[in-house]
């Protein structure tokens, strides 16, 4: 029987065997969620996860203070962050040497280690080893703190965007009497930059993430960000809807970013 | 001082990548108001001793008067020499995020401190004289090779240089628009630019230039007025050259 299907099979056009394989995974899908549709506690899961009443009592705080929050550590650590990842990666392409290496050592590092602990130490290693703290509470601390890690990232992407400019326009603009910084800042940059808005807005969508990472650094009810926020009031509701709500609004925050950058890339793409 | 300065005087000029020696002791001037067109092979050091000459390359030794300053100096102030120097590359090189019309004012305005206002008024001339007045706002992209490559002239003359300096401007254009190209330089030479061309365009060559400078090898092999080098040369090497460009 078994052999006599597979013959049957082996004698099938490979247009006949694509079409069967499609319509069988089709049928395996629909299995499976009819079984999850018939097997799963709907009540259960409509309570827990998506119930109105502790919906309603989130609003309008998480909005106007864990987004909020969200935004503002997001918007400050990018800031910094691009600073910083300016100067490593214009150190990396120095022509002077310890500059190189400071940059090449620093990046290597701070990409190596979790961010958390970049945060604990900027949170409470620095605060105990030099008996003063980061200006500015969490936010100035935090966001300090993820600027750091965000920087080493950054700065490779600067790098090769920067690398990516041919040397021609370099060239051009020395052969036009302009310094070395006016060219960097008026020729090079601005069309590496170009190059790394894709991969620079990925880094930014990586960092609204790892503000849920300011936990670790306390929190009064004006600086929760929007996964402390949720956790909190998981824990005071011994609800997870909570948790659905503040899936629902990063994702609001970053999937229009990660559409932006999947048409930036296409763009590019066809542009060359 | 002497009576007649160089525009360009360049003196036992040794140039190396490494273990390769490309310029093998240079000695060549360019006068005031000279057109020089400089041949040779493939290699033979010419693309060298252009970028030398503003400094895009260091040599190793001797020494290039620039109107009398020795750019190769360290303590020569080269940004400023070269603001006297045009550059048009075989690449065109604009800037491709720059509108014509900055690519011809960025420089002037940015490094010269020209007013704005007025940056911009010569820059339409200039952008007239290579026959572009209507594209000041259009970007390289969208510009055919030919009309890049002149709106890269237009921009090393908003810099109103003394001499100019043009690396096979015409080798990566289609054939059809060379010409449009080579008239601009004609005019240029005409009015009595200082110019020293790397060319392949042998009848522009003795139709434009003052002296033509064969090299070969790293050297100048020979140097003359250039029915004396393009029609009767002196040496085996140019006159093996001269065959085969003749050739194609
Ligand atoms: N940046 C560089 N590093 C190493 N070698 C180089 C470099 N630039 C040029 N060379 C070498 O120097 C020699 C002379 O090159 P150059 O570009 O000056 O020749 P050219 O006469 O302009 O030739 P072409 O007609 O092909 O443009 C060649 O052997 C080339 O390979
Ligand atoms: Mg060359």
């Amino acid at each position: 029987m078994g052999s006599f299907v597979l013959a049957l099979y082996m004698n099938l056009t490979p247009r006949q065997k694509t079409k069967i394989y499609i319509t069988s995974m089709y049928v395996l899908a629909a299995v499976v969620a009819l079984a999850v549709g018939l097997l799963a506690d709907w009540e259960r899961i409509g309570r827990n996860f998506f119930n109105t009443e502790v919906m309603r009592d989130m609003f309008p705080d998480v909005i106007f203070i864990a987004a909020k929050n969200t935004l503002l550590y997001t918007a400050l650590s990018f800031s910094m962050g691009l600073v910083l990842a300016l100067m490593l990666a214009l150190m990396r392409l120095s022509s002077i040497a310890p500059f190189r290496a400071f940059a090449m050592v620093y990046i290597e590092l701070l990409r190596g280690l979790p961010a958390l602990i970049t945060l604990i130490f900027v949170g409470f290693g620095v605060p105990i080893a030099f008996g003063w703290s980061i200006p500015g509470g969490t936010l100035g601390t935090g966001s300090l703190g993820l600027a750091i890690v965000a920087g080493a990232y950054m700065a490779e992407t600067i790098r090769a965007g920067i690398e990516a400019v041919p040397k021609g326009q370099t060239e051009a603009a020395r052969s036009l009497g302009m310094s070395k910084t006016r060219t960097m800042f008026t020729i090079t940059l601005p069309q590496a930059f170009r190059i790394i808005i894709p991969p620079l807005t990925n880094e930014l969508v990586l960092l609204i993430k790892d503000t849920s990472l300011f936990f670790v650094l306390g929190s009064t009810p004006g600086t929760k960000e929007l996964t402390k926020f949720a956790r909190d009031f998981l824990n005071s509701t011994k609800n997870a809807t909570p948790l659905t709500v503040a899936a629902i609004v990063y994702l609001i925050i970053t999937l229009p970013l990660t559409y932006m950058v999947r048409r930036l890339e296409k763009s590019a793409a066809k542009a060359r | 001082m002497t009576e007649t300065q160089p525009a360009i005087h360049v003196k036992a000029l040794h140039k190396s990548f490494g273990d390769l020696e490309v310029l093998k002791g240079i000695d060549f001037r360019v006068d005031a108001g000279e057109v020089v067109c400089v041949i040779g092979p493939s290699g033979s050091g010419k693309s060298t001793l252009l970028r030398c000459i503003n400094r895009l390359e260091d040599s190793q030794a001797g020494e290039i008067l620039i109107e009398g300053e020795d750019i190769t100096d360290l303590d020569a102030d080269v940004d400023k020499l070269r603001t006297n120097i045009g550059m048009v590359f075989q690449q065109f090189n604009l800037f491709p995020h720059l509108s014509v019309l900055k690519n011809l004012t960025v420089a002037p305005i940015g490094v010269l401190k020209r007013d704005k206002a007025e940056a911009i008024k010569f820059a339409h001339e200039m952008l007239e004289r290579v026959g572009l007045a209507e594209k000041a706002s259009a970007f390289p992209a969208h510009l055919s090779g030919g009309q890049q490559q002149r709106v890269a002239i237009a921009r090393a003359l908003c810099m109103q240089p003394d001499m100019m300096l043009f690396d096979e401007p015409t080798s990566a254009l289609d054939p059809e628009l060379i010409g449009e190209v080579l008239d601009v330089m004609r005019s240029l030479a005409d009015e009595g630019m200082t110019m020293m061309v790397v060319t392949h365009e042998i009848s522009f060559a003795k139709e434009v230039a003052d002296r033509v400078v064969f090299m070969d090898g790293g050297v100048v092999v020979e140097e003359g007025p250039p029915l004396d080098v393009l029609d009767n040369p002196q040496t085996d090497r140019a006159r093996q050259f001269l065959r085969q460009v003749k050739e194609h």
